[in-house]
Parts: structure tokens; sequence; C-alpha cells
């Protein structure tokens, strides 16, 4: 089992507040790995620092290291527009781009120069079939992307994600918005798309683990209490915290 | 229970008051410069420049003024515009780390968007005496977009800071530079808002007497060049209005007619537009 993401004893402080307590953990490649904890206990930020989304607000710290492909990308030397690209986002709840379902997969492309119209109109096809969207939008591809439904402009925003060549997909609960359908199409997505990329899932539903993870985060207030394959990590937890939430004694 | 129910109904009857009032207001101005404008108002009115005794009530008309008007507001506006849409996305892309910066400047904003019209015309002048230049039409643009520059700003970022957090990620999530994200994301999300910053500063510039009564100056004739005087339609209403003859004051209700006419238009246009870019809105 390779390693594509090894983090070592990161640390995020927001102002004075300590959000991730040195955390060391790796993620392996062509997986699906579940970050599994209870409201606030950092697992949003966690994925937000891989793609130094973090970055973007005020009074974030971040020390430690993020080694993806032997380079560490904390470092200021980076280019982060090229990080962001090797990983794409699918956050809460889908935020298509204010413009057609067409430009919303192109955009991605046109930003970063590849190719020619018709380059780019197989691409858009190409991924808009590996969502399963193409059938249903076909027809109105340059319609705007807001008015599809909330479960289309998931597809849409994995779509369009994929669409710029990542080699990570960092999902923050993709499903929490939709409904038992689409969740289900997603999940079924990302089951397939694990041969091709490392997938990284953070959720606070055990079921959705248990289904779909290869391999368990376990996190708790900032920390990660431990990590195990789903097998293991449902059947022989380590830590009394871990059966506790399990167990269910958290909701 | 009870006096809550009559708290409601006493709020409730405030703001119907408050409506009615607002209305009322509205449609007596219309009705009155309609009732004193449309008598005078002819076609030689809105295709005619001044002749000779127009001012005495004799034959012409204010076409010299809306040209201006119009000339002047959409320079000033269009200025306004390729200063301000940038400033505006700075601070709420660019910037958006440092928010006391920002913070800051909006304080800044605030305060010029609160100085009379005047005090600009009154600064245009000066600067325009200290460099001996004379009173034209491009004087005039450059100070009533500086007067306008605080609204548009304002309103435009007003607007932006309504752009949810998300939407901002998702784009920087795709490997988007902020500049890529401002002019290509945040401005197709808040281009109706824009739309309406838009308008709302043109408003301002063709209606404002007092900026451009230093710095442009007036004149009968249409200027042909940016460096030449021109005249603008509240000024040819207030000189109109300030006649002791009857024709002639009966016109500046005509012009103020006009003036309505126009920004009605630009409204109705400004809407039309703006509905197209709507759908492409992301809803939240």
């Amino acid at each position: 089992m390779n390693t594509k993401i090894d983090i070592k004893n990161l640390q995020l402080m927001i102002g004075k507040q300590q959000i991730l307590k040195n955390l060391s953990v790796q993620i392996p490649e062509n997986k699906i790995t579940v970050i599994l904890g209870p409201s606030g206990c950092g697992k949003t930020t966690l994925l937000k620092s891989l793609n130094r989304l973090t970055d973007l607000y005020e009074d974030v710290v971040v020390k430690g290291e993020i080694i993806l492909d032997g380079e560490n990308i904390l470092q200021s030397t980076q280019d982060v527009t090229a990080i962001r690209k090797k990983m794409g986002l699918l956050a809460q709840r889908p935020y298509p781009l204010p413009m057609s379902i067409f430009n919303n997969v192109a955009y991605g492309l046109r930003i970063s120069g590849c190719g020619n119209k018709k380059n780019i109109a197989q691409r858009v096809e190409y991924h808009l079939r590996q969502v399963n969207l193409w059938d249903e939008v076909k027809d109105r591809l340059h319609e705007p992307a807001a008015k599809l439904s909330i479960g289309q402009q998931q597809r849409l925003c994995l779509a369009r994600g994929l669409a710029v060549d990542p080699e990570i997909i960092l999902a923050d609960e993709p499903t929490s918005a939709l409904d038992p359908i689409s969740s289900q199409a997603i999940e079924k997505k990302f089951v397939e798309l694990k041969q091709h990329y490392t997938i990284i899932l953070v959720t606070h539903i055990l079921r959705q683990a248990r289904r779909l993870a290869d391999y368990i985060v376990f996190m708790y207030l900032g920390e990660v209490v431990e990590c195990q394959p789903t097998e293991d990590f449902f059947n022989h937890p380590k830590e009394e915290i871990t059966k506790e939430y399990i167990k269910g004694a958290f909701n | 229970m009870k006096s809550k129910q009559i708290e409601e109904k006493i709020f409730k009857a405030l703001m119907y008051i408050s409506l009615i009032l607002i209305i009322g207001v509205f449609l007596l101005i219309l009705v009155s410069i309609i009732y004193k404008g449309l008598p005078s108002l002819s076609w030689s009115m809105i295709t005619q420049t001044p002749k000779g005794g127009f001012y005495y009530g004799k034959e012409g008309g204010v076409l010299n003024a809306i040209t201006g008007s119009l000339y002047l507001s959409f320079g000033a506006t269009l200025l306004a515009v390729i200063i301000g849409i940038p400033v505006a996305l700075m601070m709420n892309v660019h910037l958006k780390k440092h928010k006391r910066f920002v913070s800051g400047i909006r304080f800044f904003l605030d305060v010029l968007w609160g100085i009379p019209s005047i005090v600009y015309g009154a600064f245009g002048f000066t600067v325009m005496v200290m460099f001996g230049i004379k009173t034209s039409l491009l004087a005039g643009i450059i100070t009533v977009s500086l007067f306008i520059l605080p609204i548009i700003i304002r309103a435009l970022d007003e607007v932006l800071k309504t752009v949810p957090e998300g939407l901002y990620e998702a784009s920087m999530s795709l490997g988007s530079t902020r500049s890529e994200t401002a002019f290509k994301i945040f401005i197709r999300q808040t281009m109706p808002g824009l739309i309406t910053a838009i308008l709302l500063s043109f408003g301002r510039a063709i209606g404002d007497a007092a900026s451009v009564l230093l710095t442009t100056g007036y004149t009968d004739h249409i200027p042909t060049s940016l460096s030449q005087q021109a005249a603008t339609l509240p000024l040819a209403i207030f000189f109109q209005l300030s006649s002791p003859i009857e024709e002639v004051r009966s016109r500046a209700y005509a012009s103020a007619l006009i003036l309505t006419v126009i920004i009605l238009f630009i409204s109705l246009l400004s809407r039309y537009i703006s509905s197209h870019f709507k759908q492409h809105q992301i809803k939240f």
C-alpha cells in the first residue's frame, strides 16, 4: 500500500484557538479514506488544509508538514494553484458556478488553458458521462446550472472537479444535503473512482463510513484518536472513546 | 397576548402610512411635472437647441442639455465603473483576509458618499484653476465620476459581500487565481446587483446640478469635443425655473419631465438586462 499523502505533526490555529493538535496521518493511494468524528472535531479543517484553502482566511496559522508526492505542500514556495488542481473538492452542499452546465465543467479546462473548442467539448461530455449526468443534461447543456436539482448539481460539481485532472478527491460530507437516491449515486461513483483516484471523505455518518471506507481515521477534539482499516476499526477498536462513538453514545 | 396584537396592529398601520406617504410623494412629483410640463413639451423641445430669444419664451429646445447630460453621465459612469469595479472586487476577493483594512476602506468610502456634491464641484474647480483648465465636458466627467465613485463601489461591495464562502472556495479549489475568481465568478454571480449599482450611480450623475455648475459650465451648443463646455438638464431646469417669464418656467417642468423619462428608460433597460443575468445566479 503506497502512501499518497503523509501528514506529519500538523497543527492549525485560528487566532488563539487550536483547531488541529499535532496530527499525524498517512493517506493511502487509490483507496477511500474516511475521516470520521463528531461535529466540530476539525474534520473539515483538516480537509481544507490539504488543498490550502485555509490560506484564504484571516488569522489561520498552520504548522507541520503535509507531504504529497515527496514534497511538503505547506512550504510557501509551493505553487498553490497547482496543488489545488491536484485535488478536486466536493463540498457539503453543491456550489455550481454561476454559468451554464457546459461552462461549469469547461471552466477548469479553460483556466488551465487546455485545448481548443472541440477538445473541451469532448472532455465536458466525457466527464459528464463519468458522473452519469450526460443523459439527463445533454439537451440543455447551455441552460444555467442553477436550474438543476440539488442532486444533479452535486454530480455536476464532481464532474467539474474531475475535469481538471486531479489525483485526489476531497469530499466534505458530500451527501449531507442530498436525497437518498442522489446520495447513493454519489457513493456508487466513489467506489468506482477509487481505482484511479485517492479519495478522502469526511463524514459523521457511521453507516456511510462502513459502506465506503477502506481505511478510517477517527478524530475527536482536534486530535486523531485512531486510524485503522475499516474492518478492524468497527470490530476491534483500540480506544475507549472510539468504542463509545461506534455504539452511538455521542448521538 | 392582547397587548402583542395591539402592538402588531400599530406597527402594521405605521408601515401602511409610510408606504402611502412614499407612493403619494412620488405620484405628486410625477403629476405636478406632467401637469406643468406637458403643455410646453413639444417635438422642437427635444430636437432643437436654444434659438435667439429662447430664454424669453421664443422658439428652440433643450437638446443641448439633453445631449450634454447624456454625454456627461455616460462618461462619468463609464469612468467610475472602470475604476470602481476592480476596487470593489479587490476589497472582497484579494483583501478578504485583511478584514480590518477593508473595513477602514469602507469607512472612508461612506464618508465620501456623504460629502455634498457641491464640495466635489468646488474641489474639481480648485484643481482646474491650479492646472489652468477651463470648464469643459471632460472636467465635468472627471468631477462627477469622483462624486459617484464611492456610491458605485459601496453599492457593489454590499452585493459582493453576499457571495457565499462556498462558491469562493469552489472556484479557488479548481485552481483559479484570485483574479480569475473575481472577474469570472464573482462578477457573474453579482451581475444583477452590479447593474443596479451602475444604475444608482448613473441616476446620481444625471441628476446632479451642483458638481457640474463649476466644472462643466453651460452652453447653448451641443458639445462636439471633450474640451468644450456642455449644458446639463438639472442646470437647464434651474435657469429656466428662475426666469420671470411664464413660458420659460413651464419649459423648466418640461425639461424635468424629459429628465424623468430618461431615468425611467434607463431603469427599465437595466431591469431587462439584469433579469437576463439573474437566471445564472446561484441561489442560497
